[in-house]
C-alpha cells in the first residue's frame, strides 16, 4: 500500500438484493493516473464507480480518500463528492438551466464562489471543451456530445482531485464519440486524475495510465495498458479483448 | 320595485341591472377567495409534498427517521381527510365548529380562505410529489455528484422543473377553486353564487338568474386558463435558438467528414441527377 494513493479501495463489495455485483474489489489511484475499467456489461464496473461517489452505498468493505474511510458515522458524502467530480451516461446536466448556470450552479451553491469567480471558472473550462459559444443554450439545443462536454466541464468547474467517468460515450452516435474523447485525452495530457469506465478500447489502450479489466464482480486482471492489451496473462482477458478487436 | 319585464332577454337584462353591484361584489369575492387560496393552497401542497419525498434512510439517522416518520404519517392523514370528504361539509365544520370547540370566531371571509386553501393543498400536495417523482433521478445524481445536499438539489434543480411540470394542474385547481367557491354560500360567504340566489329570491326568476351565473363562471374560468397558457409558454422561453456554429471540436479527431450535400443522399435526388448528367453527356457526345 502506497503512501500517496488518492482513492485505495479495499475488499468492496456490493449486493442488491441477493445479487452480489461486487465480490471483493482491491484496487488503488495515484494521482494523476488515468485509470480505464474494462469489461463485459453487468461486470459490476458502474457499480464500482457508483460506489467510489457514494452514489450507491457499499455492502461490505471500505473505501479510503486520501487514507481516510469514506462513509462512516459522521462523514459528509457532499463535500466529499465536492471533491470527487462525476459524469454520467445520460450526462445529467439540469435541464432547468443554462450551460453556463450548469457550470456555475456547483462553484456557487456548495463551494460558495462569487458569481465572478465561479463565471470566471466556468468560462475557463467551457472554453476547454469547446462549448464557450454556447454558453446560453439551454440542454435540450444541444447534441449528445455537446452535452457530454458540458458535463465535463460542469465536472471540472468544482477544481474535483478525481474525476469519474460512467460510460461518457455510450450514449453517443459514434460521430459524437470522438468529439467527447478528443477532451477527455486533453484532460488525461493535463495530467488531472481520472477514472474511466469504457466500452472504448483504443482509448484506454492509449490514454490509460492503468487498465482494470474486471469480470463478475470481481478484478480479473490489472496492469498497465501494454499488459492487458499486448500480452494479457488471464484467459478470460484476452477473450474478451479477442471479441473486442475482432469486430 | 318595479315590475318585471316579459320575455327571457329582457328579463336578463333587468336582473343584470337591478343586480348588478351584487353580481360584481359576488364576481369580486369569487376571484378573491380562489385566487388567493390557490396561492396559499399551492403553497401548502408544495412544502407537504416535499416533506412527503424526503429519502429516510434507518441506519444513517434513527432519530431523524422516526421523526420523519410521524410527520410523513400526520401529513397524510390531513391529505386523506381534506381529499376524502365534501369541501361543503368541511366548511360547515370548521366555521360553525371552531367557535364551538376552540372559542376562536374566525370571521366568514378568513374562514374561506381556511377552508379552499387547506382543500387545495390537500390535492396539490399528491400533485407535488408526483411532479417531483416524474423528474428523471439522473437531475438528483447529477446534483449530488457535484456536491448540493438535499435542500439546494431540491430548490434549485427538481423543484424549478417540478413546478413547470404542474403548472397545468395548478391551473386546473384555480379553475375547480373558482367554481367550488359556490359551496361557500352554506356558511353566507357573498360569492358569485350567493348574489345569484338572492337575485333569484325576489321575482322567482331561477332561470335568468343562473344563466347570468353560468355565463359568469364560464367567463371567469376561460379569462385565467388563457392567461395560464400564456404564463406557461413564458416559463418554456423560447421556442427556437439559434445555435452558433463555430463548434471547433465537432468533426474533429475521432470523426470523419461528409463532403456531399446531406440532400443529395436521398434517392430521387440523386437518381433525378444522374438523368440529367446523362442527358448533358448524350447532348455533349452529339455536338462532338
Amino acid at each position: 500500500m502506497s503512501e500517496n494513493a488518492i482513492i485505495s479501495v479495499k475488499h468492496l463489495s456490493k449486493t442488491f438484493g441477493s445479487n452480489q455485483v461486487l465480490k471483493d474489489v482491491d484496487f488503488e489511484v495515484h494521482e494523476g493516473d488515468v485509470t480505464c475499467i474494462i469489461g463485459a456489461s453487468g461486470s459490476g464496473k458502474s457499480t464500482l464507480l457508483r460506489c467510489i461517489n457514494l452514489l450507491e452505498k457499499p455492502s461490505g468493505g471500505e473505501i479510503q480518500f486520501h487514507g481516510q474511510q469514506i462513509g462512516g458515522h459522521g462523514f459528509d458524502p457532499c463535500a466529499y463528492r465536492a471533491k470527487v467530480g462525476m459524469c454520467f451516461q445520460s450526462f445529467n446536466l439540469f435541464n432547468n438551466m443554462s450551460v453556463l448556470a450548469n457550470c456555475i450552479a456547483g462553484p456557487m451553491k456548495v463551494q460558495k464562489k462569487s458569481r465572478e469567480e465561479a463565471e470566471k471558472l466556468a468560462m475557463n473550462y467551457l472554453e476547454k471543451v469547446g462549448m464557450a459559444p454556447y454558453i446560453n443554450a439551454k440542454p435540450r439545443q444541444l447534441s449528445g456530445g455537446q452535452k457530454q462536454r458540458v458535463a465535463i466541464a460542469r465536472a471540472l468547474a468544482m477544481q474535483p482531485e478525481v474525476l469519474l467517468f460512467d460510460e461518457p460515450t455510450s450514449a453517443l452516435d459514434p460521430q459524437m464519440v470522438g468529439e467527447v474523447l478528443s477532451v477527455m485525452r486533453t484532460l488525461a495530457k493535463e495530467g488531472l486524475t481520472m477514472i474511466v469506465v469504457t466500452h472504448e478500447m483504443a482509448f484506454a489502450r492509449d490514454v490509460s495510465t492503468h487498465v482494470v479489466y474486471m469480470a463478475d464482480g470481481v478484478i480479473c486482471e490489472e496492469g498497465t495498458p501494454e499488459e492487458i492489451f499486448e500480452h494479457p496473462k488471464e484467459e478470460r482477458t484476452r477473450e474478451f479483448l479477442e471479441r473486442f478487436t475482432n469486430r | 320595485m318595479t315590475t318585471l319585464p316579459e320575455g327571457f332577454i329582457p328579463k336578463i337584462l333587468f336582473i343584470l341591472e337591478t343586480y348588478s353591484q351584487s353580481f360584481m361584489q359576488g364576481i369580486g369575492y369569487t376571484m378573491l377567495i380562489a385566487l388567493v387560496s390557490t396561492f396559499i393552497g399551492c403553497v401548502i401542497g408544495l412544502a407537504v409534498g416535499i416533506v412527503q419525498t424526503i429519502p429516510t434512510d434507518k441506519t444513517e439517522n434513527a432519530a431523524k427517521h422516526y421523526i420523519l416518520m410521524v410527520i410523513k404519517f400526520i401529513l397524510n392523514a390531513y391529505v386523506e381527510i381534506f381529499r376524502g370528504t365534501p369541501m361543503m361539509i368541511q366548511a360547515a365544520f370548521i366555521y360553525y365548529g371552531l367557535p364551538y370547540v376552540f372559542g376562536i370566531n374566525l370571521g366568514m371571509l378568513p374562514a374561506a380562505f381556511l377552508i379552499v386553501s387547506i382543500n387545495t393543498g390537500a390535492y396539490m400536495a399528491e400533485t407535488v410529489r408526483g411532479g417531483i417523482l416524474s423528474i428523471d433521478p439522473g437531475q438528483t445524481e447529477g446534483a449530488m455528484a457535484i456536491g448540493m445536499n438535499h435542500f439546494q438539489t431540491m430548490t434549485s434543480v427538481i423543484l424549478p422543473q417540478a413546478l413547470r411540470n404542474i403548472m397545468p394542474q395548478i391551473g386546473n385547481n384555480l379553475i375547480i377553486n373558482i367554481k367550488d367557491t359556490c359551496v361557500l354560500t352554506i356558511i353566507g360567504v357573498t360569492e358569485l353564487t350567493y348574489a345569484t340566489r338572492s337575485a333569484t329570491g325576489a321575482y322567482y326568476t331561477f332561470f335568468e338568474a343562473y344563466t347570468i351565473a353560468m355565463v359568469f363562471y364560464f367567463i371567469l374560468t376561460f379569462i385565467c386558463s388563457r392567461i395560464l397558457r400564456v404564463i406557461e409558454k413564458k416559463m418554456d422561453g423560447p421556442e427556437n435558438f439559434a445555435l452558433a456554429m463555430d463548434d471547433a471540436i465537432v468533426l474533429g479527431e475521432g470523426t470523419y467528414k461528409y463532403h456531399g450535400n446531406p440532400i443529395e443522399t436521398n434517392h430521387d435526388v440523386r437518381e433525378f441527377k444522374r438523368g440529367e448528367a446523362l442527358k448533358k453527356q448524350a447532348g455533349n457526345g452529339g455536338e462532338r
